[in-house]
Parts: structure tokens; C-alpha cells; sequence
């Protein structure tokens, strides 16, 4: 399995369009820099205009840990994107090649063969996500600095102290990264039925989209399948930066408002992968292979 | 000489055409087995049922004594093929491609080993090179090389010989006759083309519309001495069951949905009609076909065949 995991893996490092995605993460990014570092006192002061006059705020609000906080809600709705264009090219881009039919004349069991590559492409997306973090937590610490954390939620304000944010960003990487790979598990079993990787990754971002669109209708006859959708709970890495109050009124160090919620979140997102890849293992093993 | 692959009634239903049908056949140690038929006869899909890439509607697969069902990996780790076009990694160089699949196949092979491999099909000299800029020619010797890598005791190619200049076709025919002989590999090789058979099988399966056509020694169906008759009579089934019942019972093929064949010595033919007549089978034509070449495109022509040398339609 090793061996397998180890081929499957320099296959992906040595195509070209695997370092598409690091690269188009890298501007992103840049951009965002650049542009708070240009004029990060408009869009602070654009932040802050309806809550100015009722809230004070000490410190540096344009800090390491904001901007990585924007970046986090910016980039996480196209990372997607980026992970289906490996993830859905697994077996398909394989298929199209012609290099399938030769890898399965090979000692090789099936399930092995694509638990190998499903291992290969969360590993990608693994990688991706470090590497996310690398650009806009590690960095932006070092180029904007670190303070205290003020988020303004949709009814009310999160104010973290600055020595209680590392942490949650740490485990909010590592939800992300959970929600990435139910994308790819997604993308996987689509890349499964093709025989090119457009097919797939446009499939794969229909369903996000579609998804993400019933995720966030106020209409309540949808109401009842929100829980069901993967979609619904890609973004609880947010919860960990609510924090719990005491009754004074005081926040909690080192608190999280509602951990239930992410664990409920992490359990729906964890049995989509187990669906995904035991659907995917199910149809590759009865598969005519006719590429 | 002990059966190296063994099938028994193999068939495979695609919706609702029948790619294969009740076929059988055997590849005995040493041979290299020809599978000759046009396109969409059904070789490449039984090639694929052989190495499990298509699963079986019906039947059954014996390799190396083993259920193919049952003991696939065992079976394939002693199996070298290249299935159609030998597609490869584009991006990786001759010599990437071979590593890489070399481990796959669970073969330890050092990079002496990998250039010896190379050199073999000619590609030394261009092993480092991404194989993105290697010509038709070298991606089939690249994947020949592949699915020789392990060493393996059998090698199926089907239709090697597929976009190849003559040059390319000879250095395949060459490579398939020095693994037979020197090597001493049991090689299955397919194509369309009775003339590349000819040249290397010693023994030949012809497989028309997923059946079984003929199946013998290329010695005996590519001696010239041989014709293949074919008649027509007023009942077919029942001269067929007659002539099961004769002397000619030996000379016997397998049936046909609008006529009878028999494999015989040209100078049996005036004996054969004699029998038919003293059987009291009503004849309505008895033909002898030239050479195996005109009875394969006969037997195998779905539509109709151009001679281009008489422009006579066969």
C-alpha cells in the first residue's frame, strides 16, 4: 500500500497542473497583502464605520491575525475549486491518458489501488491547506504583526486577546482541511464516471454551488435538509473564534461558544468522505474498464 | 506442453450487444497464439476479460492453472501486456515510466536492470527523454519494455503493430520471435492482419462477430496444401450431423449460421464430394477457398471486402 501511496503521490508532484493551485493561492494571497499593506487603514476605517461611534477599539485592528481571518473568508469558498482540479482528475485524468488499463494489468488489487490514489489526493489537499496557512497565518504574522483579534459577527462583535487566537487558527486549518476533503472525496467518485477531468470538476463545483445556494436560502421549506448538507458545515472552522461568556459578561479564555456544533459539523463532513470513497471503492470494483 | 491459459465459454454482454460468445480456447507453454480478427471482433475485449480489466458476463478464466476471478494478483504478477495503445505518462521520461511500473509489478529493479530493459527495445539512448517527444514507435517499445519489466512468463500484446511505420513492424515482429525463442515467454499477440500472424504464431485463433471462427496450428492452417471447403446444402443441420457421423468428422469446423466448413488437403475434395452425394445431402454449392487468407476474409467480413489488385469484391 506504501508503494502504492508513494507512486500515486509522484505521479501528482511531477504533473505540472498540481502546483497550479499553490501558485494561484500564492497571488491570491499576494494581492491581499499588498493591498493592506497599501491601504489597510480605508478598509479598517470601512470596517468600523457603523460600530465607530458606539465601540473604541485599543491596539492594531489590522493585524496578523485579521488579515488571515480575511483571507480564511475569502479563499475558502474558491479552495474548491483548486482541490477538484486534482482531486476529479484522479481516475478520470488516468482514463483519458490510457495509463489506466495499463496500472490495473498490474498485481494490484482494486480497492487498493484507489484508496492509494483517494490517500494521495487528501494528502494534496493536506498540502495545500499547510500551505494556506503557511502564506496567511505564518506570514502575515511576521509582515502585519500580532494583536488582539476583532471580529464582527452578522449581530455582535468578538473581541479574542491576542495570546488565545493561535490555537483556534491551528484547529480551524485542521477543520478546513476536513471540509476540503470531502470536497475531494466528491471530486474523486465524479472523476470515477469520465473519461477527461472537465466533466468532473465542473460536476464537482455544480454540486458545491448548488449546495452552498441551499445552504444559505432563508426560505424554510429548505430548512429541514440545511443539517444534510455537507455544505452547511464547510464553514464551522468559523465557530472556533465565538468565544463563551461569563456571567459578567466577560469572555472565556481559551473558550469555544458551541463545540458541540463542530463536532456535529466534523461528524456529517467525516460520513460524506466514508460515503464518497465507499461509493467510489463500490462502483471502481465492478468497473469495465474500456478507455 | 501444459495449458497456460485455459478459457471455457467466455461471454461478454454489453447492454444488449454481444461483444463475445461462447468462446473457448487454449494457449498451450511456448506458443505465441495469434487472436486474428477484423476490428470489433471481439479481441480486445477478450484480451481484457484476460486481464481483468472487463469483468465476464459468463465463462471461465484459467491462467496458469489459476481462477482469474479468484486469484487475480497472483496470476497477473507472472503477466506482461499492452493493451491497444501503450499509453504512458507523458510528463515522466522512458526511464520514470519504467520505475515507476517496475514497482507497481513488485519488481526490485536497480537501474542496470532499467537500461537493460531499455536497450532491449532500443530506447537507451533515449531514456532520460519525457516521453511527450518519443514518436508512436518508441511508446510501443516503451510499453513492451514495460510489460516485460518483471519478467514476466506470459506477455499479451494486442495489435502491437498499430501505427507503425514497416520498420516499426519489423522490430515488433523481430522482438515477439526473440522472446518466444530465446526467451522462451508463451506470447499472446493480436491483430487484423493475417500477413503479421502468419509471420510469427504458431498457433491462430480467428474470432469473428465474438465467436470462434477456427482455432489450430499456424503450420497446418497456413500450409498451402490445405484449403478450407465450405458447402451449402438443402438442410446444413442435417448434413452437418451426417458428416459428424463420417470419416470427415475430424475435418470438421465449428458451425456456421449459413454453411458448413471443413479443413482438408486439396486432393481430399473429389472424396469429400463423392460422400455427399452417397450421404444423399442435397448440395446447393461446394466451394474451396483459396488460401487462409481469402477464407478469413470471408468468414470474417461484415461488410464486403475490395481486392485491390482484381477489384473483385469477396
Amino acid at each position: 500500500m506504501w508503494t502504492l501511496i508513494q507512486v500515486e503521490l509522484y505521479k501528482i508532484f511531477r504533473r505540472p497542473r498540481t502546483y497550479i493551485a499553490f501558485a494561484a493561492i500564492t497571488a491570491l494571497i499576494g494581492i491581499i497583502q499588498f493591498g493592506l499593506k497599501l491601504d489597510g487603514d480605508t478598509y479598517v476605517d470601512f470596517m468600523m464605520r457603523d460600530i465607530n461611534s458606539s465601540i473604541t477599539v485599543d491596539g492594531k485592528i489590522l493585524n496578523g491575525y485579521q488579515v488571515c481571518y480575511i483571507v480564511l473568508q475569502v479563499l475558502l469558498v474558491h479552495v474548491p475549486l483548486l482541490i477538484a482540479l486534482v482531486a476529479a482528475d484522479m481516475v478520470s485524468g488516468e482514463a483519458n491518458m490510457g495509463t489506466l488499463r495499463l496500472m490495473l494489468t498490474k498485481p494490484i488489487s482494486r480497492t487498493r489501488f484507489l484508496l492509494a490514489k483517494f490517500i494521495a489526493a487528501m494528502t494534496y489537499t493536506i498540502l495545500l491547506l499547510i500551505w494556506l496557512a503557511v502564506l496567511a497565518l505564518f506570514l502575515n504574522m511576521v509582515i502585519f504583526g500580532t494583536d488582539d483579534l476583532f471580529l464582527m459577527k452578522s449581530s455582535y462583535v468578538v473581541l479574542l486577546k491576542k495570546d488565545d487566537i493561535f490555537w483556534r487558527y491551528v484547529w480551524a486549518f485542521g477543520f478546513a482541511a476536513l471540509a476540503m476533503t470531502t470536497v475531494a472525496s466528491l471530486g474523486f467518485l465524479f472523476s470515477l464516471f469520465a473519461e477527461n477531468s472537465i466533466g468532473p470538476i465542473v460536476a464537482t463545483m455544480s454540486v458545491i454551488v448548488f449546495f452552498t445556494i441551499l445552504s444559505t436560502l432563508n426560505i424554510p421549506v429548505f430548512n429541514s435538509i440545511k443539517p444534510f448538507l455537507f455544505t452547511t458545515h464547510m464553514i464551522g472552522w468559523k465557530e472556533f473564534f465565538d468565544i463563551r461568556v461569563n456571567e459578567s459578561n466577560e469572555a472565556i479564555i481559551g473558550s469555544i461558544q458551541n463545540p458541540w456544533r463542530i463536532v456535529q459539523s466534523a461528524l456529517v463532513l467525516l460520513l460524506h468522505i466514508i460515503c464518497f470513497v465507499g461509493a467510489s471503492v463500490w462502483v471502481f470494483r465492478k468497473k469495465d474498464i474500456l478507455s | 506442453m501444459r495449458d497456460i491459459v485455459s478459457v471455457t465459454g467466455l461471454t461478454k454482454q454489453f447492454d444488449r450487444l454481444t461483444a463475445v460468445e461462447d468462446l473457448s480456447f487454449s494457449v498451450r507453454e511456448g506458443d505465441v497464439y495469434g487472436f486474428l480478427g477484423q476490428n470489433g471482433a471481439g479481441k480486445s475485449t477478450t484480451l481484457r476479460m484476460l486481464l481483468t480489466l472487463i469483468a465476464p458476463s459468463a465463462g471461465k478464466i484459467h491462467i496458469f492453472g489459476e481462477d482469474i476471478a479468484v486469484n487475480r494478483n497472483k496470476v497477473l504478477g507472472k503477466v506482461g501486456a499492452v493493451i491497444e495503445k501503450p499509453d504512458v505518462y507523458k510528463y515522466l521520461s522512458a526511464y520514470e515510466n519504467l520505475q515507476l511500473f517496475a514497482k507497481l509489478s513488485g519488481c526490485r529493479a536497480n537501474e542496470k536492470i532499467l537500461m537493460d530493459q531499455l536497450a532491449m527495445v532500443g530506447l537507451d539512448a533515449r531514456a532520460r527523454d519525457k516521453v511527450k517527444t518519443f514518436s508512436q514507435g518508441m511508446k510501443q517499445r516503451l510499453g513492451i519494455a514495460i510489460a516485460l519489466v518483471h519478467d514476466p512468463e506470459l506477455i499479451i500484446l494486442d495489435e502491437p503493430t498499430n501505427g507503425l511505420d514497416p520498420q516499426g513492424i519489423a522490430d515488433i515482429r523481430n522482438l515477439i520471435l526473440y522472446l518466444s525463442r530465446e526467451r522462451k515467454k508463451t506470447v499472446i499477440v493480436s491483430s487484423h492482419l493475417l500477413s503479421e500472424i502468419e509471420q510469427v504464431a504458431t498457433r491462430v485463433l480467428i474470432i469473428d462477430k465474438g465467436k470462434k471462427v477456427i482455432e489450430g496450428n499456424a503450420s497446418e492452417l497456413f500450409d498451402p496444401s490445405q484449403t478450407i471447403v465450405e458447402i451449402t446444402t438443402t438442410n446444413n443441420e442435417r448434413a452437418f450431423l451426417l458428416l459428424q457421423q463420417s470419416v470427415w468428422k475430424e475435418y470438421l469446423q465449428p458451425r456456421a449460421a449459413l454453411s458448413i466448413r471443413l479443413k482438408l488437403d486439396r486432393k481430399q475434395i473429389t472424396a469429400l464430394h463423392h460422400s455427399l452425394v452417397s450421404m444423399d445431402i442435397e448440395l446447393e454449392s461446394l466451394q474451396p477457398r483459396h488460401s487462409l487468407e481469402d477464407y478469413f476474409l470471408q468468414v470474417t467480413s461484415g461488410n464486403q471486402h475490395v481486392d485491390t489488385y482484381t477489384g473483385r469484391t469477396l
